[in-house]
């Protein structure tokens, strides 16, 4: 009994998520929204993750009162923990740059902050 | 100018990711290979103790790499507070 | 600061906010959860004692001295119960056995005992201990900076 999921929609899902991350990193030039395209790619990266390691039918992995049946397989998920607490840290080292900028040249446009001053 | 080559890079981007997730190349979802789970699965209980496989896989089996992740929340938080400090000038008079 | 409403009702939600919070992080190796999701709900309800009272009540209560001890005794905590199983290999499980915590479960679906785990418990309490205070020191020094204030007196 092989059931398949048409297209692999959750891989799929997570290509685009990355796909829009990738345009606002092209196109956009406020600081704050290039932050939030940080944001949705290290969404996407974790989604993909999480995906990889699922078992058609299987309960989670833990055995307290657990049905019986298959578990799915738990290191993709201790790996998407690690990589959720990376990418809050950097994150909030991102947007204390960002307010500096701000405090020292008056505008969060990327193409502005980009010229060293003597 | 820039915008239509922008335009093309990302629709070459787009399309490379799509198709590299699609049937042919991309396993089917829902089966992956699983040899090193299926010992962690059915031994994590009497090693480790714990009814948690996912708590024992980060703390117990790969407790290295929450090592490096601690280190690294560490060095996050010092680097933030060392940057939002506000440098008073204290005017001396003579 | 907000109203008078909004400030009785956050002192009233705190208590059961940081209750569930202890609970995840203790329930470590029992449930879903652990450290690092533990710390994520105490430090939401510091937020939200952020927004309903203004950052310099905040400020008389949470110094950044008591803030700064805790994360370093997290951190060493953790690094000396990695090194406490030094004889065998790095990061051995040395409490599996002993009467502190070193209980083996029923092999297979069971209700959960608390006292089994080994060593993970006690990591547990030393990585939440630590993401509270760090987190909730990242976000106390945002809101200060932004009103012109320094986080240490």
């Amino acid at each position: 009994m092989m059931e398949h999921v048409p297209l692999n929609f959750p891989f799929l899902a997570a290509a685009l998520l990355v796909g829009i991350s990738f345009y606002i990193l092209i196109f956009k030039r406020n600081l704050i929204k290039l932050i939030m395209g940080i944001a949705i790619l290290a969404s996407g990266v974790n989604l993909f993750l999480v995906a990889l390691g699922y078992r058609a039918g299987g309960n989670a992995p833990i055995y307290t009162d657990v049905p019986e049946g298959l578990m799915v397989l738990p290191v993709p998920q201790a790996l998407t923990l690690t990589s959720i607490v990376i990418n809050v840290a950097v994150l909030a080292l991102m947007l204390t740059m960002v307010v500096h900028i701000y405090r020292h040249t008056g505008d969060i446009d990327a193409k502005k902050s980009r010229r060293l001053k003597g | 100018m820039r915008q239509v080559v922008g335009l093309i890079l990302l629709l070459v981007l787009v399309a490379f990711l799509v198709w590299g997730v699609l049937p042919p190349i991309m396993r089917d979802f829902g089966y992956p290979p699983s040899d090193m789970d299926d010992y962690i699965i059915k031994n994590a209980q009497e090693e480790t103790g714990s009814n948690n496989v996912v708590a024992s896989v980060v703390f117990d089996y790969r407790g290295f790499d929450t090592l490096g992740e601690a280190t690294i929340l560490f060095t996050a938080v010092t680097g933030v507070l060392l940057l939002l400090r506000t440098v008073k000038r204290k005017e001396e008079s003579s | 600061m907000l109203t008078k409403i909004v400030r009785t009702v956050a002192n009233q939600l705190i208590l059961f906010i940081l209750i569930f919070g202890l609970y995840v992080i203790a329930h470590g190796h029992l449930t879903p959860g652990g450290g690092f999701q533990g710390g994520a709900v105490i430090v939401s309800g510091v937020v939200m004692l952020l927004v309903a009272f203004s950052s310099q009540e905040l400020k008389k209560s949470l110094r950044e001295r008591h803030l700064s001890i805790m994360e370093s005794s997290g951190a060493l905590i953790f690094i000396g119960l990695a090194f406490a199983g030094i004889g065998i290999v790095f990061f051995y499980n040395f409490l599996v056995g002993t009467p502190i915590f070193g209980r083996i479960p029923v092999t297979g679906p069971n209700p959960g005992d608390i006292w089994t785990g080994g060593v993970i418990p006690l990591m547990n309490l030393a990585v939440g201990l630590k993401v509270v205070a760090g987190l909730s020191a990242v976000v106390l020094a945002m809101a200060l900076f932004s009103s012109g204030e320094d986080i240490e007196e």
